[in-house]
């Protein structure tokens, strides 16, 4: 497969791009901040549904659009570069795949038809460490006669807070199996305390107190919710690689234009050498980053390779996110650390991206672990 | 249409996978040891075995010397298309080239956008027939990363060229039959005009050369003296005093060369070297240390192929990527050089020795010290660094 987007893909690109330039500029974000931390503009978010961005990778047989994954990347990618505030990541890329793993069609198209109208927002819970891993799971689904209940704790739910249903993973009581459960953010014994982060995004841990499951209410089938967990968590490595693509790319722009501009010693600071040479050093990591987002997205539609790319995804993309997000804030010297900038919010943005669905050291373990060393 | 040419361009890897089992030679699927298993062609050059003359002529019959040269030209008129397919299905059996010879790889390319239609049919069959071995005079003592700096004159003396001065680093000059070189046919100007392109025979009168020998020891670079050679004037390439168009096109050509692209032979993964010398601990390597550092160098070394890749598919379909031969210079040679680190914490003591048989005289030592190079020749890493800034970035000069 050719390492590059086809037309229709680039006129999703593009007409993303001017959706946001217009609606969703970096004053947005900063709007959102100081208006008490809002999670998100509901207006915004309609407009995203009319647009069809909730429809992208659901399939035909559901009524979406089945547009894959390679041109909701593109989409990502754009509201990267505005750090756009908005449920997509939670509802579309991690919600929508996990439910599209499901074999509980019932479930499934029920929920893909809130999704695809835009009135329900979904999140995944299944964070309990303080890193990310898969392994540990200390919640517990039991059977007490015909009904579940859910017992356990949850931290670092991406929009648990506005989120009307909540995708809970927890073991099964004979700790055989791995269960994922639909459960409404309303139901009786779920609490959250609600916690806003570095990027002005909010993430909820959440406590579930003897909850009640109904039994229809599982995406998981079977012993099958490791399997569809783990491939949730690959594609949405993934599709925050596409966000942390246009973020880097937006910063490292915006940086380049303030050293063309920007004068000391009565030159233009970009002539510096020592700032080109950091800026070219730059701009040969973003060169492959590029290559490694549209591989990875590529191999979620073609199913090839797809843990292995998204740990090369994940695990670049957050290095080099690191390394672009410092230069952008030292090479505009004090104006950098101040808040009036924006150049800020991507270093902000970037520390807790990082640390979603294990962080660049995380994935280098795990490189190294499915080469065999 | 597009379903034609992609049931085309599928019939001809099956044909060209059948053809290349079939006809090279076991012992020419081996990998490269050391660039004297190469064959270079030239006036002087003979086959190492009999393997390599059978492959060679086999490829030569079949026009791929030079596979996406024009035929008139003796090359074998492969569309881009097909000549990516003929380097996928060369590498995946681990074929060698037939012939290395910087007449292929840079002087052709300057020859087929800027040479006369007279000089490319004189000068293109014998690069391919491997009649003529050439090479590259380019930098001078004095003109080195600033290479428009040249000095080595030729003056016009009617008939033809008077052409005095030296080169440095002129790879396998003691070896080749010809030399294309940059010299200055006019001082006036500034100092990137001016510049002309000149082949020259090394077998006229007046020109000699010495080895270098590098921190590595025994090397194929080569000082070059020019002692008031006469050249024909129909020698020259291009328009005269134009020649630093030619230099800047042929240098891109260098650059990608020494970055990797193209590149058909096998590269050994670092970790499975390591894992055949250092032990495992629960399945994962003993040394964590190291082995955090292979897997970082492995995620870029996959990461830059995809970005090889990437590039090459965005020009096929016309769109000019944002990535060029200063890139993949830097980054290759980078690569390169981090690799040969590695390899020397993998080894231990035994990396680093000179002399001994089991080394084989050195190798990995004098591989590693080798690879400091790469990041010097053909522009270094710094030279690189700055047209990256100033052509991509359009960060401004002083």
């Amino acid at each position: 497969m050719a390492l590059i987007i086809n037309e229709e893909q680039k006129m999703l690109k593009d007409s993303a791009k001017e959706f946001l330039n217009l609606k969703s500029p970096l004053s947005l974000m900063r709007e959102l901040r100081d208006n008490n931390f809002r999670p998100y503009k509901k207006e915004l978010w309609t407009e995203m549904v009319e647009m069809g961005w909730t429809a992208l990778i659901i399939p035909e047989k559901y009524n979406g659009l089945n547009f894959g994954y390679v041109g909701l990347g593109q989409v990502l990618e754009e509201t990267g570069r505005k750090l756009t505030v908005s449920p997509l990541i939670s509802t579309v890329l991690m919600s929508t795949t996990i439910i599209s793993l499901s074999k509980n069609e019932v479930l499934k198209s029920n929920l893909f038809k809130e999704i695809l109208n835009g009135s329900k927002l979904l999140t995944i819970a299944h964070e309990e460490g303080v890193i990310h891993n898969s392994e540990i799971l200390d919640s517990l689904i039991s059977k007490v006669g015909d009904t579940f209940i859910l017992n356990g704790k949850k931290n670092f739910v991406i929009d648990g807070n506005i989120s009307d249903h909540i995708i809970v993973s927890a073991q099964d009581e004979n700790g055989s199996d791995l269960l994922i459960a639909v459960v409404d953010s309303k139901s009786k014994g779920i609490k959250f305390n609600n916690k806003v982060h570095m990027d002005s995004r909010t993430y909820s841990d959440i406590t579930f107190n003897n909850v009640e499951i109904n039994k229809d209410s599982f995406l998981s089938t079977g012993s099958d919710g490791k399997s569809i967990l783990e491939k949730t968590f690959d594609i949405s490595r993934i599709g925050l690689a596409a966000e942390m693509l246009g973020s880097i790319q937006e910063a490292f722009d915006i940086t380049m234009s303030y050293l063309r501009e920007r004068e000391q010693f009565g030159v233009k600071i970009g002539s510096f050498q020592s700032l080109q040479h950091r800026s070219a050093l730059m701009f040969a990591e973003i060169e492959l980053c590029k290559s490694i987002v549209l591989k990875a997205l590529q191999s979620i539609d073609n199913d090839k390779d797809l843990s292995k790319n998204a740990s090369l995804a994940k695990a670049k993309l957050g290095m080099t996110y690191k390394l672009v997000s410092n230069e952008a804030i030292q090479m505009h010297g004090g104006i950098g650390v101040t808040d009036d900038s924006d150049i800020g919010f991507f270093l902000k943005r970037s520390r807790v991206i990082e640390n979603a669905f294990g962080d660049s050291n995380f994935h280098l373990d795990k490189l190294a672990k499915i080469k065999g060393y | 249409m597009e379903t034609k040419l992609n049931t085309d361009l599928t019939s001809f890897r099956t044909e060209t996978r059948e053809w290349l089992n079939e006809n090279c030679p076991t012992s020419m699927r081996e990998p490269v040891e050391d660039p004297s298993q190469l064959y270079w062609g030239g006036r002087n050059a003979e086959f190492i075995s009999k393997d390599q003359e059978i492959w060679f002529k086999k490829m030569l019959e079949k026009g791929w010397i030079a596979p996406d040269w024009e035929k008139k030209y003796g090359g074998g008129g492969l569309s881009l298309d097909e000549n990516n397919i003929l380097n996928q299905e060369m590498g995946r059996l681990g074929c060698r080239k037939p012939h290395y010879n910087f007449g292929i790889s840079m002087l052709g390319p300057a020859l087929l956008k800027f040479a006369t239609e007279e000089q490319k049919l004189r000068y293109l069959p014998e690069i391919i027939q491997a009649k003529i071995r050439w090479c590259q005079g380019y930098s001078e003592p004095n003109a080195g990363s600033d290479l428009a700096n040249l000095q080595t004159k030729a003056e016009d003396k009617g008939d033809h060229f008077l052409v005095t001065g030296s080169k440095v680093w002129t790879s396998y000059a003691d070896k080749a039959d010809w030399i294309f070189c940059l010299v200055r046919t006019d001082p006036s100007g500034s100092k990137h005009t001016g510049i002309s392109f000149l082949l020259i025979d090394m077998a006229s009168q007046g020109v000699s050369t010495r080895p270098i020998k590098l921190i590595s020891g025994k090397s194929p670079f080569c000082e070059t003296f020019f002692d008031s050679v006469e050249v024909p004037k129909e020698n020259l390439v291009g328009t005269l005093n134009d020649g630093w168009t030619i230099a800047k096109y042929l240098l891109t050509h260098e650059r990608q060369m020494i970055g990797g692209i193209g590149e058909t032979d096998k590269k050994e993964f670092i970790s499975d070297h390591a894992i055949n010398i250092i032990s495992k601990t629960n399945d994962i390597l003993s040394d964590t240390v190291l082995r955090s550092k292979i897997s970082e160098f492995e995620m870029n070394e996959e990461i830059f192929d995809l970005t090889i890749q990437r590039t090459m598919d965005e020009e096929k379909s016309g769109n000019n990527s944002g990535a060029n031969s200063s890139f993949f210079k830097y980054y290759g040679t980078e690569l390169n050089i981090q690799r040969e680190e590695l390899r020397l914490s993998i080894n231990g003591f035994k990396s680093t020795e000179w002399t001994s048989d089991e080394s084989h005289n050195g190798k990995q030592a004098r591989f590693f010290c080798r690879t400091k190079g790469n990041s010097i020749e053909g522009g270094t890493h710094e030279v690189q660094l700055n047209i990256i800034a100033k052509r991509i970035l359009g960060l401004p000069s002083k």
